[in-house]
């Protein structure tokens, strides 16, 4: 039972209008309970689910955005994002909201969980693990 | 499937929580505790005020795993412990207090 697989989430698409986005959310959450070494990746338009201020309002569903900074209590703390994807949609780190996790072997410091990576690191955490799950 | 108290009337689903979080008021809490079997005394509702404020801050009910660390992180480790927790909420500290907190099953419960 102890032994750990690396399970990297790929998360391709925009946060709204598919169900895709929130239900990797829920499977990471999910996930998260059975101790494993867990990577989300963010590109193509799915750089778009950790904009900060989104508002849904006006479309009747559940803003999620926020959940994403429960993932540290979940022992989540790698989410990795993909810098052509941000470029190519106008965006930088600065258009995304911070989310951070406190390091327990470092006397809980507050860290950054995002992490900006190019095209061919991520090729690499990608090759890098496990299981990928896409969505 | 409904809770009823001073005239109103709450729905819930199968396993009695609440189908529209908004209905919640702090009497309908002391009638689901009830119903749960639980006196609410003012330990519980430092657990039910905590879970609130985490759902209103990440949109999420916590697993009790993440429940316990947290209320450990804010409260200290005499209150964030199973111990504690389970002695509150004997059928478990997540979905007992998530239920009578008026929030969703936690995510990750089965």
């Amino acid at each position: 039972m102890s032994e750990t697989k690396k399970f990297l989430y790929v998360n391709r698409k925009a946060p709204y209008g598919t169900i895709y986005a929130l239900e990797s959310l829920e499977v990471v959450l999910i996930g998260a309970a059975f101790e494993q070494d867990v990577t989300l990746a963010f590109l193509d338009d799915g750089v778009f689910q950790l904009a900060k201020g989104q508002n849904t309002d006006g479309i009747g569903v559940k803003n999620f955005s926020p959940t994403f900074r429960a993932l540290g209590d979940y022992d989540v703390t790698k989410l990795y994002v993909e810098q052509e994807s941000l470029a190519e949609r106008g965006l930088t780190q600065d258009d995304l909201q911070e989310i951070m996790y406190e390091d327990e072997d470092d006397d809980w410091e507050e860290k950054p969980s995002i992490r900006i990576v190019s095209r061919a690191e991520m090729a690499d955490i990608m090759a890098d693990q496990d299981v990928v799950l896409s969505f | 499937m409904s809770y009823q108290y001073n005239g109103h009337t709450v729905e819930h689903d199968e396993e009695g929580y609440i189908t529209n979080l908004s209905d919640w008021t702090k009497e309908l809490a002391d009638v689901i505790a009830k119903a749960e079997e639980i006196e609410m005394n003012e330990e519980h509702w430092e657990v039910v005020n905590f879970l609130r404020s985490y759902y209103e801050e990440y949109q999420i009910a916590p697993a009790v795993r993440v429940l316990i660390k947290a209320v450990k992180k804010t409260m200290g480790p005499e209150k964030g412990n199973n111990k504690y927790m389970y002695e509150l909420f004997p059928y478990g500290p997540a979905k007992q207090a998530c239920k009578i907190a008026g929030l969703p099953k936690p995510t990750g419960c089965v």
